[in-house]
Order: structure tokens, then C-alpha cells, then sequence
């Protein structure tokens, strides 16, 4: 069964990650960074508001179970994109979200978080804001759902799950800090 | 938000916006790099019809922390001092495309006449009102508002809504006052109760109508409210005769040295600047430990990016974009 051909009789909204997934997903990445970096040294964490900041908090959790313990929690914040995005024209004023980094990020290893990659401009803006808070040694992308469809050369470092859609479907990551519960949907556009 | 002309066109909810963004802006002035590209492109022009240092100079450094190309005319200098009309320089300056016109001027109304006038002409210029006259100085009270806020946020935590139910006296000049018009506006929007302390002949005849509670003792009244803002004896305002003597109006009317031990523990001092010290204000009061009026310049910044982004930060209007004069 493809999850993208015409005649798919799915129905209009599904489940693809549960509860369960979403906290094995999230472990796994906090693995993987660890591996990556070797170790948490020099790591921060930063969420892109709104649901990339609780996410950002699981991962350091997870981390620190991982490493059974750090020495000093793995530092995070939130890096607000609004107004570094390039469609700002094209909406009404939108609302600024916080921008709360707690340490510098200058020569440290700063992970994005975000809940979905698609078109890659978030990510941008989000390289441009850091840009403007210091210089990081190097910049790493996690991201719970990636759904393809990029615009921009972005990629991520970390997915904690290769979603294929249409672009005519919705993604919807709901988690339990900010929507009551962890569920990520998908929905087509009854167009 | 296509302009802001009066505090009075403000509820509560976008004042909280307005000044929630403004603790995002106030960030950046702490920052390495004090930018934001969120108006690149975007042209705001400061049109200063009177002298001014804080207004200018925040408008100034507002609109370019956040990538907007900023040019000012004063008066002097420009073709204003040849007899041009206000409205022949609005139309002129508005005519070479800019976005936003920071207008201040000794005549009350001048904002909005300038705002009816592109209108009339379907110019989308959004005006922001930087002082007109005795009537309203908006950016004022919102900075002023910011700065309480914070204050008594850290004084007290539990209390986010933090100006509603307090008791802020304003003291002074209140006729010739548009600091002091904007801010009742502003803070009986926000559930402040404001007490005016005066003499009566620096009260305007329609005080009784205002939310306000009028008094005269001033020695009274500091030890019954939560915050004190001094204001600026206007003297290029006044043509004489509102009080004797220099002297006496300090004796009746100044936050002088005597008078900072009748205010309650913490309760802050607020003054718009410029300062007649020794006048309205001693030097002890404004170096005090209580004084804001620093952080009200501080703040004027922050609240100043806001409010730009507001005006500014999304798309035109549909009804802003038509263009062509009629």
C-alpha cells in the first residue's frame, strides 16, 4: 500500500507516531547526539518555539539518563525565528515568541530542535538568528519529524522519524507539554 | 495597527502585547549584535517639529536595531523654517515612500490631521504620535507602563497583572502635560487608580471628568501610593503667572530631599526627562535608589521596536497599498 498513491483509501486523519514512539524516537536521538559529539560536553540545546522547546528539554533528559548522570545539566533555551523569517510581507504581524539562551554559544556545539522539517526556511531563519547571538563551533539540526518537500540545501543531523507526504497533507506533532498529549498526525487537505 | 495617535486607542490586551514584545526587544539591547532584520526595507521617517533628545534618538535607534532605514527632519533646518505648511511637508515627505512617519509637534491634533490627511489621499503611511502639543505623548506612557510593570513584577512575582490595583500619583504640570494625559489612559486601561497632584492653576478645567482622583497635598498623597511620577514644569509652554515663584512651587510641589522619606519603602520614582533638577525634582530624589528614570530610557527603546514591529512588522493593508492619489 502506498502512502501516497491517488486511490490511498486512508482516511482523512492518522495516527504515524504514538505515545510510545515519540519517547523511543526521542531516546534514540539523544543517543545519537551523544555519539556524535562524543559525549555532552560543549553541547547546547536550543527549541525553536512553539513545540521545538519541549522537545529540546526531553532530549536533554534523555541525554542525561544516557550518560547516567552529567556533572552539569546539558544547558537549553528557545530561539525564536519570527523575525528572521522571510515571509514575514506576507502575513499579518505575527507574534514574537521568547528567545531565552541561558549560557553563550560561542565555540559551543548548538543543536536545533523542532518538531517537523518540511521547507527548510524555519531552519534557516534559526541559522540566521544564532548567527546573530554568537559563534557556535558547530550548529546540529534535530528534528522529531522530517516530511520532506525542502525548498532550501538543509538537512537533518538527527530525525527521529523519515515521514513521506504529500504537500497537500497536514503534519500535526502534538506533545504533551504544550497540546495535553503526544500524538503525531497526518491529515489531508479535502481539497 | 495602522497608527498610533492616542493611548486612548488602546485596550488592555494590546497593551500587554505591545509590552510583552517589548521584553523580547529589550533583549536585543544586550546583545552582541543589537539587530533584527525583521523591517530590512522598511523606511520610517522621525519628523520633529520640536526639540528633543530621548524621543528622537530611541525612535532613531528603535527603527535601525531592527534593519529599518531611519532619516530625520527637524524644523530647523528643513523647509519648515521657510514658512512650508504642515501639510504641504507631511505630503512631501510621504510622497519619496516611506512607511512610517514619527511626527512630534507643538500643535495638538497635528498626528491625526496628518493621518486624516493620507487617508484623504490613500497614502498608506502608518503615523505614530511622538508629542503633539498638550494633548498626547502615547510611546510615553507605554514606556512608562513597561518600566512599572517590571518593577513591581520583580518586587512581586506571584502578581503578573502587576499595575492592576495600584495607586500612581502624577505629579505637577498636569495643563501643559501630554506625558501626563497618555498616562491616564494608559494605566486606567491597565486598572491603575491615578491620583494628579497639582496646584490649581497647573490643573486643566476638565479635570473633572477624567478617572483620576485630584489632589493638592502632596505630602499626603506619597505616602498613600505605589509608584510616584514627577513631571516637567513646562516653562516654554507656560506665559507666566501659574505659580509665584520657582521657589515656592519646589516648597508645594517638588520631590525634594524631606519629601523621599514620606514615600513607602520601594515605591519607585518616575520622571519623563528632561529633569528641572531642583525644581520639580531634587538631585537626591533623581540619584535615588527608587529612581527609574534611567530604565525609562532603557525601556523607551524596547517599547519604541515594538510598537515599529507592530506598525510595520506584516504585510501592507489591503486598504494601505492602493497608492495612487485620488
Amino acid at each position: 500500500m502506498s502512502l501516497t498513491g491517488p486511490d490511498d483509501p486512508t482516511p482523512a486523519s492518522r495516527t504515524v507516531l504514538d505515545a510510545d514512539q515519540i519517547s523511543r524516537a526521542c531516546a534514540r536521538m539523544a543517543h545519537e547526539v551523544l555519539e556524535a559529539n562524543r559525549g555532552a560536553s560543549g553541547l547546547v540545546l536550543l527549541g525553536i518555539p512553539t513545540r521545538g522547546v519541549p522537545l529540546a528539554h526531553r532530549l536533554a533528559r534523555a541525554m542525561a539518563e544516557a550518560e547516567g548522570g552529567l556533572e552539569a545539566p546539558i544547558p537549553v533555551g528557545s530561539l525564536d525565528v519570527t523575525m528572521y523569517r522571510d515571509d514575514l510581507r506576507r502575513h499579518p504581524t505575527r507574534a514574537v515568541g521568547r528567545t531565552e539562551v541561558p549560557v553563550g554559544v560561542d565555540g559551543a556545539v548548538v543543536v536545533l530542535v523542532d518538531d517537523v522539517l518540511y521547507s527548510g526556511r524555519t531552519v534557516r531563519a534559526a541559522l540566521d538568528a544564532l548567527g546573530d547571538l554568537g559563534r557556535p563551533r558547530a550548529v546540529r539540526l534535530a528534528v522529531l519529524v522530517d516530511r520532506g518537500h525542502r525548498e532550501l540545501p538543509v538537512r537533518a543531523d538527527h530525525v527521529g522519524k523519515n515521514l513521506p507526504t504529500r504537500s497537500d497533507e497536514r503534519v500535526s506533532v502534538r506533545l504533551a507539554e504544550v497540546d495535553g498529549a503526544d500524538e503525531v498526525t497526518i491529515t489531508r487537505d479535502e481539497a | 495597527m495602522r497608527h498610533l495617535l492616542s493611548a486612548a486607542d488602546l485596550d488592555a490586551a494590546e497593551v500587554g502585547e505591545i509590552l510583552d514584545l517589548a521584553e523580547e526587544m529589550a533583549l536585543v539591547q544586550s546583545r552582541p549584535v543589537k539587530k533584527l532584520p525583521a523591517l530590512r526595507g522598511r523606511t520610517v521617517v522621525n519628523l520633529f517639529f520640536e526639540d528633543s533628545t530621548r524621543t528622537r534618538s530611541s525612535f532613531e535607534l528603535a527603527g535601525k536595531w531592527l534593519s529599518a532605514d531611519v532619516i530625520n527632519i527637524s524644523a530647523k533646518g528643513s523647509s519648515v523654517s521657510k514658512g512650508e505648511s504642515l501639510r504641504d511637508t507631511v505630503l512631501t515627505v510621504a510622497s519619496m515612500g516611506v512607511d512610517a512617519m514619527v511626527v512630534r509637534h507643538m500643535a495638538s491634533g497635528a498626528p491625526l490631521q496628518t493621518a486624516r490627511w493620507f487617508a484623504e489621499l490613500g497614502l498608506g503611511v502608518h503615523v505614530v504620535n511622538a508629542g503633539d502639543g498638550t494633548h498626547e505623548h502615547p510611546t510615553q506612557a507605554l514606556l512608562d507602563a513597561f518600566t512599572l510593570r517590571r518593577h513591581f513584577r520583580a518586587q512581586d512575582p506571584d502578581r503578573p497583572d502587576a499595575l492592576a490595583g495600584r495607586r500612581i500619583a502624577v505629579v505637577g504640570d498636569i495643563t501643559h502635560s501630554r506625558v501626563a494625559r497618555s498616562n491616564v489612559e494608559l494605566l486606567t486601561t491597565l486598572g491603575a487608580q491615578v491620583v494628579l497632584v497639582a496646584p490649581p492653576t497647573l490643573l486643566p478645567s476638565g479635570v473633572g471628568t477624567w478617572p483620576v482622583e485630584v489632589r493638592h497635598d502632596l505630602d499626603a498623597v506619597l505616602g498613600e501610593v505605589d509608584a510616584v511620577m514627577m513631571l516637567r514644569v513646562q516653562r516654554e509652554r507656560m506665559s507666566g503667572g501659574y505659580f509665584p515663584t520657582p521657589r515656592e512651587y519646589t516648597v508645594g510641589y517638588g520631590l525634594t530631599r524631606a519629601r523621599l522619606g514620606l514615600l513607602r519603602p520601594g515605591a519607585p520614582i518616575c520622571h519623563p526627562g528632561p529633569m528641572n533638577r531642583g525644581l520639580e525634582i531634587s538631585g537626591d530624589a533623581a540619584d535615588s535608589a527608587g529612581s527609574l528614570i534611567l530604565d525609562q530610557v532603557a525601556a523607551g527603546v524596547a517599547v519604541r521596536m515594538s510598537v515599529l514591529y507592530q506598525l510595520l512588522g506584516g504585510q501592507d493593508d489591503a486598504d494601505g497599498t492602493t497608492g495612487a492619489l485620488r
